[in-house]
């Protein structure tokens, strides 16, 4: 059971990594890595949001919109609804609500690190990671045990990623880069050999 | 004439002149994972061009009855029952697509393109103009999808739309296809390329030193 767990966990952030290998939350993760310090704190918002909106959305799909699901209610007009045609909307709902409600607890009770996160926490909403990791764990039918475990692993994966390209971004402004592949081109450039990199992991089986 | 600038500068600016992916760095999130054929590549073009199009086109609707609070859910809300239709209609008469596009279809719900419009765009303009916008930002965004696709499939498959272009040595032929375009590190590396070509072109595109170098300390200006 545990290997289980540990072999998703390492899957979710190096094989299947959000950001290199499916492209998820790129506009972030190109527009906030210029530095390493806001990088760190977009990718720990990131990796909070996504430990609690998967297993939130897991929730809501087993006890809510799955066919049958509403059986626990105990009303049988309700026990055949499919509502699964709901799902992203729910979903997005979901997480926007779950980011509000935690800036609101944060502001009220870590101040300090509401401050540091600042303008990310509202941004994350809009991020495609978090809704990507919750379609994933819909389309890969994850129990709930396993959507906590997939959900820290590809915030951790992501958070990775974007701290890492932080690093190699900061040392890359010194360099002599061609005109035309200043800025956006050289980091798409970098980020593709940063994914190439993390391809090697790929088969690594616990 | 003025009229009908307006519509072409709507529709055509977001091309070359302001891409979405290129130049603003938004939407590129679900934009590159499926460009590794070309069936995929038009299928999300066409879905992402509706979707931008039609949010726009009912965000400018009822741009004066949102109450500024609470824009960004109700914005949310359209943009989610639209792509909603589109994944249902996808799933009902292309399903193996549907499949192939997994995840991607419902996330064009966070593409920042779809997002950005409504909000700079929609909510301060009348609802055909807004509409054209979306149709525009839409094609620029087809755009770059169209050519990684293109070059994706048919350098990686030597095939495009799944017909066999190049023949490959596999079927007696002469091409080795390059596996590694259809790998996701290739997206990355053509996109940078695709972004170099077009600020070669344009060179007001072209992004400021973070740092002034000495003279002669640079390689271009060594030779």
């Amino acid at each position: 059971m545990f290997e289980h767990y540990l072999s998703l966990f390492v899957r979710a952030v190096f094989v299947e990594n959000m950001a290199l290998a499916f492209f998820l939350g790129m506009c972030t993760f190109i527009a906030i890595s210029k530095k390493i310090e806001t990088a760190i704190g977009l990718g720990i918002a990131v990796l909070v949001v996504q430990a609690i909106t998967v297993p939130a959305n897991n929730l809501i799909l087993h006890y809510l919109l799955n066919e049958g699901a509403l059986s626990w209610t105990g009303v049988e007009a309700l026990a055949k609804l499919d509502l699964r045609f709901l799902g992203l909307l729910s979903y997005i709902g979901v997480i926007a609500a779950i980011v509000q409600i935690m800036e609101m607890v944060l502001d009220k009770y870590v101040p300090a690190l509401y401050n540091a996160l600042g303008i990310f926490l509202p941004l994350i909403t809009v991020n495609c990671a978090i809704l990507g990791g919750s379609l994933f764990m819909v389309e890969r039918d994850y129990n709930f045990g396993e959507s906590v475990v997939y959900g820290l692993g590809s915030g951790a994966g992501w958070a990775l990623a974007i701290t890492l390209l932080a690093g190699i971004r900061e040392k890359l402004k010194y360099s002599d880069v061609p005109d035309g592949l200043k800025g956006l081109g050289i980091t798409f450039i970098t980020v593709g050999l940063m994914s190439l990199g993390f391809m090697s992991f790929s088969g690594v089986q616990l | 004439m003025a009229e009908k600038m307006k519509t072409k500068e709507l529709l055509f600016g977001p091309i070359f002149d302001n891409n979405p992916i290129a130049l603003q760095i938004i939407g590129i999130c679900s934009a590159l994972a499926v460009t590794s054929n070309l069936n995929t590549t038009v299928t999300m073009c066409i879905a992402l061009t509706l979707v931008c199009a039609f949010s726009n086109f009912f965000v400018s609707t009822i741009r004066n009855q949102i109450p500024s609070s609470i824009r960004i859910i109700v914005q949310m809300t359209i943009i989610a029952s639209l792509v909603i239709v589109v994944d249902q209609f996808l799933r009902a008469y292309a399903y193996s697509i549907s499949k192939q596009m997994s995840v991607f279809v419902g996330l064009i719900i966070t593409n920042c393109i779809v997002m950005g419009r409504a909000e700079a765009f929609a909510m301060k303009s009348a609802p055909i103009p807004s509409f054209l916008d979306g149709v525009g930002n839409g094609l620029g965004y087809s755009f770059i999808l169209l050519v990684l696709g293109f070059a994706r499939e048919l350098i990686g498959a030597g095939s495009l739309f799944g017909v066999p272009i190049l023949a490959k040595v596999t079927d007696g032929g002469w091409y080795i296809p390059n596996g590694m375009m259809l790998l996701p590190p290739s997206a990355f590396f053509l996109i940078g390329l695709i972004i170099w070509g077009i600020r070669a072109v344009k060179k007001g595109q072209v992004e400021k030193d973070t740092f002034d170098m000495a003279p002669n300390t640079r390689t271009s200006e060594a030779f």
